[in-house]
């Protein structure tokens, strides 16, 4: 299965176990523009799987809506982009839904799917990675897939999660990324990271689609080629990087991080937001502050620069491979 | 006609999309268009009758009239000739309407007074919208879900919420039923009552109540019994959100019924600054959505006009409007002087002239159901009740200190929630006896914080 299938299946998934759970936003009916929703409303009739007029704050209130009656409502926003219409909405709204009510009411059973990251060619608007600006609303979780079996287990564990969850899946992940993916019902823990390769020199931590770049730069940085081989010291070649799946941003899995830099005493976190105002920024100062006698090399911010994401300029925008290896290089030597 | 068109759109959302077009009971586009000769034939993908002559048009009447507003007692609580009461207010329901109604104003005085001696946060008044929120509230069913904006305590009241309730959740104190102290008064809540959590985002309620509504008609429990009440100012239906709602309910079938209180005002910002066009009623047509105006000042009419968009709403599972016409007599709320943007005697002279409650009071007198004497006793009731109930809530401490931190999630705790508690409680056993404010504020509270000050991490 590629990711897209994954999803699908998952929501197909999560339907046929709960008789409640409604799929709805735009153009899901036929399939999604991502053809995450492809053949569902076939499968469970256009009471369940339907398009919504194009409004994303009348999205996200309607879905509250339909979780504040104990009802499962899986609602699409089509870009992580037009997220933010709705943000009063998952802010103020779905966030402090519980609290504010002392638990009388809650808005636990939506779950928010949207598209994010770059996809090669997105500009402004098809590009964006908005995890950060959630960050602060206490009462949501967010949550990212780096894969097709993460994207299903993850997905059906946020559905079934008791709070407002907000999955970012990396579209350009959608049709490249293709493993097995068990076709039973099962589920991911949220708020925990997973550790994909161990190691003790340095700490890489990162989620979606840089996950990708990181694998790659960790080879590099063993194998350079001819052309960057001046660039990596022979020292550190043999450099046992631990690379980390952070999964869920908010609840973000403190634990894990801690032990792996307490470990190895380097941190480099990479992701294709900004850098101010961005999740590394908090994670960073929280590893500073419980890592500080153990830290070798100041924490290492691998980021988008603090301009939108640009059409024609995006290769020189992102953190690819290789500004992964000079920061992880620029890290182990310091 | 009506009913063909609700069995299709009970099976497939889509099939109903011309219904508003080819059946207009009630919205006023008719009237704006006569019936014109479809000599140059219809456009392909709609009933738009294709025609030669440029004409722009505006307002959904027409003719330069604004809708209608529906009454059905006068000014001094005779029905306007014409007018149906509704059968079912007999004697002992409509005493039981005033007294709501009068109870209102009775909380009102001793709120806004506490609040201006300094005993309570915040506070707003119900003046001169009593009829509108107990006439609809008397029209719905009790388990209808009820989504409010702030304004509408008297619906809460109705359904059973006791002065109890109402006055420990306007000091947040350890019974607070709503919030647990955690929001500002006068955002209530009560899941037993069918009445959502109030909170100040403007708007936000609206399309929640489409999402309510939907889950209505999936409830196989509910559907076609209750429907999802939302209410909400003039104000607040310029929010993007109302505009979301209204396209919600009319397009996914969700028996939504929209109650507009039009009272005049936005805290400052009168209506004619708020929108050009004939106030909200006016939009309900562009939206395919069923609409009347009220008197919102004649509860009978409130209630007649609220209990059909009811009963169209559930038949039709979808949107309906009532814009329900008032004044705010009272202040915005205790942070307000309204006189500093409107004469003092502008409103003196709507109390005078159109006060919902005299309005009411006068057909019971007519009919025998009132009389001065029950009047005073009754008076004298309430304000007895109001005080006793304030006295008691008043002195009740705050909730436990450790709750401030409980229900942000469900399940799990996240490990910084559990530390920043933890931190707080360290703070709070090194300075909690030498730092005033804190020394202050602690005594306030139930257990003083002391479950804090002694947790193990």
């Amino acid at each position: 299965m590629n990711m897209y299938q994954a999803v699908r299946d998952a929501l197909s998934n999560a339907m046929m176990r709960d008789d409640t759970a409604v799929v709805f936003g735009e153009d899901v009916a036929f399939g999604g523009v991502f053809r995450c929703t492809m053949g569902l409303a076939e499968e469970f009739g256009r009471e369940r799987v339907f398009n919504t007029p194009l409004s994303e704050q009348g999205i996200a209130g309607f879905g509250i809506g339909i979780a504040a009656m104990g009802q499962t409502a899986i609602a699409e926003i089509q870009f992580a982009d037009y997220i933010f219409p709705a943000f009063d909405q998952i802010v103020n709204e779905a966030a402090k839904y519980r609290y504010r009510s002392s638990g009388q009411f809650h808005a636990g059973s939506l779950t928010i799917r949207c598209p994010s990251m770059a996809v090669g060619h997105g500009a402004h608007y098809h590009s964006q990675s908005p995890e950060g600006f959630f960050m602060g609303a206490a009462g949501i979780k967010i949550v990212i897939p780096r894969s097709p079996t993460q994207a299903k287990g993850l997905l059906l564990a946020s559905i079934r999660d008791p709070n407002p969850v907000i999955f970012m899946e990396p579209k350009i992940l959608y049709r490249s990324a293709v493993e097995q993916v068990p076709v039973d019902d099962y589920q991911l823990p949220l708020a925990r990271a997973e550790t994909l390769v161990r190691g003790s020199d340095l700490t890489l931590l990162s989620w979606g689609t840089p996950i990708y770049y990181c694998e790659a730069a960790m080879h590099m940085l063993a194998n350079p080629s001819g052309a960057l081989s001046p660039h990596v010291p022979p020292s550190i070649r043999g450099a046992k990087v631990e690379l980390i799946d952070l999964r869920t941003i908010l609840p973000w899995d403190v634990d894990t991080v801690v032990e792996s830099v307490n470990r190895t005493g380097r941190l480099v976190v990479v992701h294709e937001a900004g850098r101010t105002g961005g999740v590394g920024a908090e994670v960073g100062a929280e590893i500073q502050k419980r890592c500080f006698l153990k830290l070798n090399a100041p924490v290492k911010l691998i980021t988008g620069w603090d301009i939108p994401v640009p059409m024609q300029f995006e290769k020189f925008y992102m953190p690819d491979s290789l500004r992964i290896l000079d920061g992880v290089v620029e890290t182990l030597t310091y | 006609m009506l009913r063909a068109a609700r069995t299709s759109l009970l099976k497939h959302q889509f099939a109903a999309r011309t219904r508003s077009i080819s059946s207009t009971p009630t919205s006023g586009p008719a009237k704006s268009f006569p019936k014109e000769p479809t000599v140059h034939g219809l456009l392909p993908s709609s009933q738009s009758p294709i025609v030669s002559t440029l004409k722009f048009f505006n307002s959904v009447t027409g003719d330069g009239t604004q809708i209608p507003t529906y009454r059905v007692l006068d000014s001094v609580g005779q029905p306007v000739e014409g007018a149906t009461l509704p059968e079912e207010i007999d004697e002992a329901m409509a005493r039981r309407m005033y007294e709501s109604m009068a109870q209102l104003p009775i909380i009102d005085n001793l709120m806004y007074n506490v609040q201006r001696q300094g005993k309570l946060a915040f506070y707003m008044t119900h003046y001169g919208e009593e009829a509108t929120l107990i006439g609809s509230a008397a029209a719905l069913a009790n388990d209808d879900e009820v989504l409010g904006q702030y304004r509408e305590l008297g619906v809460l009241m109705w359904r059973g919420f006791t002065l109890a309730d109402m006055m420990n959740s306007s000091f947040g104190n350890c019974e607070d039923p709503c919030s647990r102290g955690k929001q500002m008064p006068m955002h209530f809540g009560s899941r037993k009552h069918h009445f959502h959590m109030i909170s100040s985002p403007l708007a936000t309620q609206i399309p929640q109540a489409a999402g309510v509504a939907f889950a209505l008609r999936r409830d196989p429990a509910r559907r076609g019994k209750n429907c999802a009440a939302v209410y909400f100012g003039e104000g607040a239906a310029s929010e993007g959100d109302f505009h979301a709602g209204m396209l919600f309910a009319s397009t996914i079938p969700s028996p939504t019924l929209f109650i507009a209180r039009n009272n005049g005002f936005a805290i400052s910002t009168p209506a004619t600054e708020q929108f050009y066009g004939d106030g909200i009623a006016a939009r309900g047509p562009g939206y395919g959505i069923h609409t009347v105006r009220v008197d919102g000042n004649d509860v009978l009419a409130v209630y007649n006009a609220v209990k059909e968009a009811r009963r169209l709403c559930i038949e039709e599972s979808r949107g309906v409007l009532v814009e329900a016409m008032t004044y705010r007599v009272g202040h915005h709320s205790t942070s307000d002087d309204s006189f500093a943007y409107r004469p003092r005697q502008e409103v003196e002279d709507r109390k005078r002239l159109d006060d919902p409650l005299a309005r009411f009071r006068r057909f019971l007198e007519a009919r025998g159901w009132w009389s001065a004497g029950e009047e005073d006793t009754l008076r004298a009731r309430l304000k007895d009740e109001v005080l006793k109930a304030f006295k008691k809530a008043e002195v009740l401490p705050k909730p436990a200190l450790h709750e401030m931190f409980e229900e942000v999630y469900g399940g799990e705790e996240p490990w910084i929630l559990k530390e920043q508690r933890e931190e707080l409680g360290r703070l709070l056993k090194k300075y909690g006896d030498v730092w005033e404010p804190w020394k202050t504020e602690l005594k306030k509270f139930k257990g003083e914080g002391r479950e804090l000050m002694d947790q193990k991490s």
